[in-house]
């Protein structure tokens, strides 16, 4: 760490605040009791600015900027909540929905989801676009999980903290565009997988019922995340 | 030849029309019960893991979720392979008890009683809940307090009234906290009055209905029904036994999970509702009843005080078996004291507030058979799943199912009683829907299909132009 830490300045939502140069819009934010809606990002988990639902407007750029991977700078002035941003965290958290076969009623996350959580914060009531009903394989090969692609939003926290905490690397994509797969080692059955140590901690980060804990009835799987953080902190031998 | 059209069948549950053939002399012919709309959950739960089947299943109703919750969870007990703990079971009874009131209430109350209030001629438009609201106050509270009851307990012990996801493979999710039992236990004396209320009025009525009583599907047929070891009533858990219109047991002892050996399912072109028979007299003539009426017909003794009085008055009804589809409705009021009774004593059992209420196991068999006395009759749900435990077949078999082939000729029997000639008085018409009414059936369930109440009736002659239409 360095001893002389480096302040910027910036305003977020017309408020004035004060970060450390390395921190990042969200990090700021949230420091600052701004919200700003995000699904991929996890504290304690690497960013990698997935979902787009963090995306910030910042005057003199015309790109829209995602606050989980924007670092501060000094004088930025940022909005977090317009008319616009509102709208398009909608458009993007319905098209999630109408990608994959998302039912809420009868998923074993209902109620401890945060998908769910996020449409009913963001006042979805519909979704405008087209389902696409794609048909979507259960791997249920792992004798203590299972993996449900119908509801995956592909945030990759499962393949980040497989990689960067638990360091077994089983997680990774498969495809690209809508044809994307979070997949376990090199595309084989969960159950036959090698490097899976069985940790439990993919299921764990997953915000939707995507991974899930086998025998859970519907509404039953809550998970459990406030233990990364910790984890990211031992492992990097500081107390 | 004409044909007359009952499209949409209106005051029952689901979506559904029936056709009148009449020949050239204006005389019934044929007439068929068509269920008119289609789900397919057998299908869509193909590839999930069996786990998620009692949520799932409940969805295939609003109105007798429980039961499919009961049967689907029975199915995935035996695909655990466990015994589920003494507590659950008994606590999975209360709720299944609680919805047997509360739909046999909305089934006697909001659908059945302004025919028997107001008169099966009286005007349509007030021949319905509000009509029997302004003709007769108390009775129609009655109705709304019996069913806030039993939906109040599935609250009570699910967390929500409608699709309660309490139920799970393995026993049930929450033990009962000891406020909600006193609270259910101090709402049992108003429920039983409403019965005992109730029960005298129907009685009372029953005299006015005699035409009605001997027309509407009375007519000999085999009986099928889940009973307990002592030949007592069964809900929950027992034998399927098939009994003829004479009392003679047919079929008995026979395990739920071998149903298949003695049930097939005949499928028609006109109707998306199957026609299940009893395998050894074939199809059509296997033909069998279920629900309230097969129960009573059926069980030796109800198994609590007072509905074995009042079970004893309706054997009265006829010398042998009670054989009226009309006399449905008299069963369902036993039949919600007795569950009320039943509740009662459950309740007031010490093991009720046991914390231990499910067991955990994986997958241990691959086929599961969940077999359970919904309202309306027997349900079956029946699932195969792969090692991994998903499914990858499933078959349901559902109380209005098992009715179809009596429902039928039950319609052909009124309306050749009922029906003559070219025009039909509309109160001609609402009896031809009410013998479906005593069935009390859910179509919705029935096809794990989705739809709405509606009716729709035609009267086509010869040459199939259609005569006269009644839609609703």
């Amino acid at each position: 760490m360095s001893p002389a830490v480096e302040i910027k300045t910036l305003q977020i939502d017309g408020k004035d605040v004060g970060a450390r140069a390395d921190q990042t819009i969200l990090e700021v934010a949230r420091e600052n009791g701004i919200d700003i809606p995000t699904l991929c990002h996890l504290d304690g988990l690497g960013d990698v600015g997935a979902c787009r639902l963090c995306l910030v407007e910042v005057k003199g750029s015309n790109k829209l900027l995602p606050a989980c991977v924007t670092r501060v700078q000094e004088g930025m002035e940022v909005t977090a909540h317009s008319p616009r941003l509102e709208s398009l965290r909608k458009i993007i958290v319905e098209m999630l929905f109408s990608e994959r076969n998302h039912v809420c009623s009868v998923c074993v996350s209902n109620g401890h989801c945060e998908l769910q959580a996020l449409a009913a914060s963001l006042g979805i009531t519909h979704v405008r676009v087209p389902y696409l009903n794609p048909k979507l394989q259960v791997d249920a090969t792992n004798r203590r999980f299972v993996i449900d692609h119908n509801r995956c939003v592909l945030c990759s926290r499962c393949v980040r903290v497989c990689d960067e905490i638990e360091g077994a690397h089983t997680w990774d994509h498969f495809g690209r565009g809508i044809d994307c797969r979070v997949i376990t080692d090199l595309n084989q059955p969960w159950g036959n997988s090698d490097s899976c140590t069985g940790c439990g901690k993919c299921v764990h980060v997953c915000p939707t019922g995507a991974l899930v804990e086998k025998g859970r009835a519907a509404g039953e799987m809550r998970k459990r995340q406030q233990f990364l953080p910790y984890l990211t902190l031992m492992r990097e031998g500081r107390q | 030849m004409q044909t007359v059209v009952i499209d949409p069948v209106t005051r029952i549950e689901g979506h559904s029309k029936i056709t009148i053939q009449l020949d050239d002399h204006g005389m019934v012919q044929d007439a068929h019960f068509h269920v008119t709309q289609f789900r397919g959950f057998e299908k869509l739960c193909e590839g999930r893991p069996f786990y998620e089947m009692p949520a799932l299943m409940a969805r295939i109703c609003g109105i007798c979720p429980v039961s499919h919750l009961i049967a689907s969870a029975k199915a995935c007990d035996a695909i655990l392979a466990v015994r589920i703990p003494e507590t659950a079971e008994k606590l999975r009874r209360i709720m299944n008890l609680a919805q047997i009131v509360q739909s046999h209430a909305l089934s006697f109350f909001h659908l059945s009683s302004p025919d028997f209030l107001l008169g099966m001629d009286s005007d349509p438009a007030k021949r319905n809940i509000f009509g029997v609201a302004a003709h007769s106050p108390e009775m129609s509270r009655d109705g709304v307090r019996l069913r806030k009851f039993g939906q109040e307990i599935i609250e009570l012990l699910g967390g929500k009234r409608i699709h309660p996801a309490w139920v799970v493979p393995g026993g049930v999710s929450e033990p009962l906290k000891v406020e909600y039992r006193d609270k259910i236990l101090k709402s049992i004396p108003e429920a039983k009055d409403i019965v005992f209320r109730t029960l005298a009025w129907f009685k009372r009525q029953l005299e006015s209905f005699r035409e009605e009583i001997r027309t509407f599907a009375n007519f000999p047929s085999l009986f099928m029904a889940l009973t307990k070891e002592d030949g007592n009533l069964a809900f929950y858990k027992g034998w399927l036994r098939l009994v003829d219109a004479d009392g003679e047991v047919v079929q008995d002892h026979v395990d739920p999970a071998d149903y298949q050996e003695y049930i097939g399912e005949a499928v028609e072109p006109w109707s998306y509702l199957k026609s299940p028979y009893y395998k050894p007299l074939g199809y059509p003539k296997g033909m069998y009843r279920v629900g309230p009426l097969a129960r009573l017909n059926m069980a030796k003794r109800c198994g609590t005080p007072l509905a074995d009085q009042e079970l004893a008055e309706f054997r009265e009804l006829e010398r042998r078996f009670v054989l009226s589809s009309f006399y449905y409705h008299y069963a369902r009021l036993i039949e919600a004291l007795f569950a009320i009774e039943r509740i009662e004593a459950y309740l007031e059992e010490p093991e009720i507030l046991g914390k231990h209420v499910r067991a955990y196991a994986g997958p241990n068999n691959y086929n599961g058979v969940g077999v359970a006395e919904a309202p309306r009759g027997t349900l079956i749900h029946n699932y195969r799943i792969d090692e991994s435990g998903l499914i990858t077949h499933a078959n349901l078999i559902i109380a209005t199912g098992h009715n179809n082939l009596a429902m039928n000729r039950g319609v052909l029997q009124v309306a050749k009683h009922f029906i003559k000639g070219r025009t039909i008085p509309e109160g001609m018409l609402n009896r031809v829907e009410a013998v479906i009414r005593c069935y009390d059936p859910c179509l919705s369930c029935s096809t794990h299909a989705l739809g709405q109440m509606r009716l729709h009736l035609e009267l086509r002659d010869a040459g199939g132009t259609v005569l006269s239409e009644v839609k609703r």
